[in-house]
């Protein structure tokens, strides 16, 4: 019993989280454990004659953002040839069973031809993905004894063959390089493409290469591991980011886009089409400020997991996601039968930019309401789980009115009825989480041939100043901006001056704001005064952030 | 005349304390209310006609017992006077100047009125030139009833008319709650003393008419409310309002009683129309048919008590535009009217986005949808 509770193949379940020291890994390479164990488990149980050869590789699976470790096991032996994979794999998976045999005869390497079952393990947990053929590749040579079993015992290896045995990356290399340096791996093998992106993790020895026979020869000790490209120097040519300089006019617009900016607030840009919203909402991610690095590796993992393009090394810009009008709520929040992440989880630490705001699905934003309020979602679909982030700045731009001339009585053709529905439309818990509402005009002939009003340096120094301020006073409350505060912090953090509490506690008494539009207000108002470099808030930040409430507001009558 | 009568009159009040023939015969009433209450119940008087007897015709019409006649005349106006100022009230006789000249029309105007709350917002909110509408209706009122009541007290309030009810359930409380809204000028009237809310349910709306508006009764504090009482207090309603709009109610019910008065002093009366299936609609929809105005919102009842379109012109104002936002308010007057064209013309977009609200706030500008303003009408 005991031996057999210290076999390595019963332990499989937990081997991966059970740290190893370096001095472990010597241990490893000169007495691999797959072949220190398999005697043990096998001398008494089968005679030798037709006993199987095992290997047996460590790679991952995404699940949600995450990965989780599974063990690829090959054993060969004899018996009428086959290959044959089991371990719940999708159709990806049995397919890798022809590329894999492709890949192995077109580099050069002896398929057996004997009976080969590959087992992926755990067995409950499905498999997805096309990153377990390069695994099972090696783990046939291994088993086959063409590669040494030890050159790859302590390094996970993922990654997608082609017929002609090219390595291909594969989604979520970020996610399964970190889950392979903390299961406390040595090293972690991914197409070269990938190999910056691995490299992320740190701490890992990334062998990126372009061919399985290039990885054999590497495995075999007959060539060194090819070293890696710096991913803090990124050859991709810097892209020209939209300036704040191509506006012209809007001041309104600009400072409703700083004042969202520097707190972090949701905005809504409300004018008639042309007026150049989308215009303004594209420049937003240049005046936030830069990424930290671990905020710039999660949106590298999580733009890794959901395939989207990640230039092969770190995502070190905010991202920019503006989806359709027509897309679904799954679409937005995540979902499908494999939770999967939506654009409200691409746009994690970005900008999530709806243009059109009344034309979306209605469920599709009332399903933004519980991601914009917690900062995450959790998608549950039959058995499984995944929490997804959701940390983004909403931008949202709308008509005024359904023929979007609302401001212009002479050109509105819409009914009473038709500003009715369009404000139904629009209203709303969504419109409640919105803390800047702006209306955008159109410019006229002068501001248009003036020369720009600002531009994104000038406002981008701006914003990182206010955040400055608002770190320095928020950090210990563990939040980054003015926007996050909930009402206690709000009463808690937001310091008036006499004037500005006067004003407010006039507005609100005599019902000219209510009591949820007052904590937005304060929280606004703050922004503002950070902007001027001022802790405390002041009488003219209050009214400022009263008209950024975008309605009417009640004249407040002085007592008769 | 009898003796303390003489005595009465021989001690003119002292400047605006009621006079003690007033006060007794306000006691009178009081103490009378359940005979009173039993007269009109086995149908031998309408009270109308009771109310304008003098005070010996009353007692006998009412079958006064000999006590109460005794009591009639050792009345002491100064413990009448003393039981006013304890309840915390206000007493104004019909012979002080401050009496509302509308209830001098009445044949059965009341001896006294007992004030709670402010006097000289009463005063304000009943004084000649300042147009009173009274809505009424039914106690059991639809949401509908409730909605419209709410919306014609809040606009007519904010256009500065007093909104004159019964402070009962459903409709009348409903119109109270939407002036109070409107800025405040409400004024109800109860059918018991004016010390205590009734119904005791609407505490909290009481507490806030006497804060901000006024309430009022013709009976002396802690009268309980007998059933004539509340057409009683309904004739003062009328009285008190050039226009008198029913809600809801049903056909023979309070508020017809209250219309009914009110077109027999030669004051409008006016009728939100109902859906004619709704058994609450009959009372409104039959004094439709009889010629009433129709009342589509406060705009209709405004233009009635006002004149049409002169309430336009009313309301507190704006007052002066401050100083520091003069060059702002001038701006927007010439046509700079949005905040880019304000920034346009140099002024800082943030200043200019503050001072706009700050105008608005004080009734100066007006925000347009679109995020325009124009100069509000009635700010110089």
């Amino acid at each position: 019993m005991r031996r057999i509770s210290t076999c390595p193949h019963q332990n499989r379940g937990d081997f991966a989280t059970e740290p190893r020291g370096r001095r472990d890994l010597r241990e490893a390479v000169s007495i691999p454990r797959v072949s220190r164990g398999k005697p043990v488990l096998f001398r008494h149980t089968r005679p030798s004659s037709v006993a199987g050869v095992l290997a047996r590789i460590t790679t991952f699976c995404i699940v949600g953002l995450e990965s989780r470790p599974v063990a690829v096991e090959v054993d060969v032996r004899a018996g009428l040839p086959a290959f044959v994979i089991v371990g719940l794999g999708d159709l990806a998976v049995r397919e890798a069973r022809e590329r894999v045999r492709g890949a192995l005869l077109n580099s050069g390497f002896e398929f057996p031809q004997r009976r080969i079952v590959v087992n992926l393990a755990p067995a409950h947990l499905r498999k997805n993905g096309s990153g377990f053929d390069l695994p099972i590749a090696c783990a046939v040579l291994a088993a086959s004894g063409q590669v040494p079993a030890a050159s790859v015992a302590r390094r996970a290896i993922y990654g997608e063959l082609s017929l002609a045995g090219e390595v291909r990356g594969c989604r979520g290399t970020l996610a399964v390089a970190e889950a392979a340096r903390r299961a406390g791996l040595d090293g972690l093998v991914v197409a070269r493409d990938r190999a910056p992106e691995a490299s992320l993790a740190g701490d890992l020895e990334i062998v990126g290469v372009d061919t399985l026979a290039e990885l054999g020869r590497i495995l075999d000790g007959a060539e060194a591991v090819p070293p890696l490209p710096d991913p803090r120097a990124p050859e991709r040519p810097a892209r020209p980011a939209p300036d704040l300089a191509d506006v012209r006019g809007q001041w309104a617009a600009i400072r409703a886009v700083e004042v969202a900016a520097a707190g972090g607030h949701n905005l809504l840009l409300r004018g008639a089409p042309g007026t150049g919203k989308t215009m303004l909402a594209r420049r937003i991610p240049g005046i936030l400020p830069p990424l930290e690095r671990d905020a710039a590796i999660e949106v590298t993992r999580i733009h890794s997991v959901a395939g989207a393009e990640t230039a092969g090394g770190l995502v070190d810009e905010r991202p920019f996601r503006a989806p359709h009008h027509t897309i679904s709520p799954s679409g937005l929040v995540g979902g499908g039968a494999l939770p999967a992440p939506g654009e409200a989880t691409l746009a994690h630490h970005g900008v999530l930019f709806l243009d059109e705001l009344s034309e979306f699905n209605r469920n599709a934003l009332d399903a933004l309401r519980q991601p914009l309020e917690d900062g995450h979602v959790t998608i549950i679909r039959g058995q499984r789980a995944a929490r997804f982030p959701t940390r983004f700045m909403l931008v949202a731009a709308t008509n005024p009115c359904p023929c979007g001339h609302a401001a212009d009585p002479k050109r509105c053709r819409c009914t009473e009825s038709d500003h009715a529905r369009h404000r139904r439309r629009l209203s709303g818990p969504l419109l409640d989480r919105i803390d800047v509402v702006v209306d955008v005009e159109r410019p006229t002939a002068a501001a248009l041939a003036a020369p720009p009003s600002t531009d994104t340096a000038t406002v981008r120094a701006a914003v990182l100043a206010a955040r400055a301020r608002q770190a320095a006073r928020l950090t210990a409350a563990g939040v980054t901006c003015n926007a996050h505060m909930d009402a206690a912090l709000v009463r808690r953090l937001v310091r008036l001056a006499p004037g500005a509490r006067a004003q407010l506690a006039h507005s609100y008494d005599e019902g000219a704001i209510s009591a949820r539009a007052h904590d937005r207000v304060l929280r606004v108002a703050q922004t503002i005064a950070d902007l001027a470099g001022r802790d405390e808030v002041g009488a003219g930040d209050v009214v400022e952030a009263l008209n950024f409430r975008g309605e009417p507001v009640t004249p407040v009558r002085e007592a008769a | 005349m009898s003796a303390p009568a003489r005595a009465a009159a021989a001690a003119p009040p002292a400047a605006g304390a009621p006079c003690a023939a007033c006060l007794r015969r306000a006691w009178l009433v009081a103490t009378l209310a359940g005979r009173i209450e039993y007269a009109r119940r086995t149908g031998a008087a309408r009270i109308p006609l009771l109310l304008a007897l003098g005070d010996r015709d009353l007692m006998r019409a009412a079958g006064a017992s000999p006590g109460i006649a005794r009591s009639y005349e050792a009345f002491a106006p100064d413990v009448a006077r003393d039981a006013v100022r304890r309840a915390r009230l206000t007493a104004i006789c019909r012979h002080d100047a401050r009496y509302p000249s509308a209830l001098h029309e009445l044949p059965d105007a009341p001896a006294v009125l007992h004030v709670a709350g402010d006097v000289e917002r009463f005063l304000a909110l009943t004084a000649d030139d300042q147009p009173a509408v009274a809505v009424v209706g039914a106690r059991r009122a639809t949401g509908y009833g409730a909605q419209v009541a709410r919306g014609l007290g809040r606009g007519l309030a904010s256009a500065d008319v007093t909104v004159v009810s019964g402070m009962a359930l459903g409709v009348d409380s409903a119109a109270h709650e939407g002036a109070l809204e409107g800025g405040g000028a409400t004024l109800a009237v109860l059918a018991g003393g004016a010390e205590r809310p009734y119904p005791a349910s609407k505490h909290g709306l009481y507490v806030a008419i006497r804060e901000r508006g006024s309430v009022v009764s013709e009976m002396p504090p802690g009268t309980r409310a007998q059933r004539w009482c509340f057409p009683a207090r309904n004739r003062l309603i009328a009285a008190l309002a050039r226009l008198t709009v029913v809600v809801e109610g049903r056909e023979r019910s309070g508020s017809l009683i209250t219309a009914d008065f009110a077109r027999d002093l030669g004051r409008d009366v006016g009728a939100v129309p109902g859906a004619v299936t709704s058994p609450l609609a009959r009372g409104p929809n039959a004094l439709l048919a009889d010629g009433a105005h129709v009342i589509r919102g406060a705009e209709d009842a405004l233009d009635l008590a006002c004149g049409v379109g002169g309430w336009q012109r009313r309301g507190p104002g704006p007052g002066a535009v401050p100083e520091r936002l003069r060059a702002l308010h001038a701006a927007v007057a010439s046509g700079l009217d949005t905040p880019d064209r304000l920034a346009g013309a140099g002024v800082p977009v943030s200043a200019a986005l503050a001072g706009l609200t700050e105008l608005e706030l004080l009734g100066h500008v007006r925000r347009l949808p679109g995020g325009g303003y124009v100069v509000a009408l009635e700010s110089g």
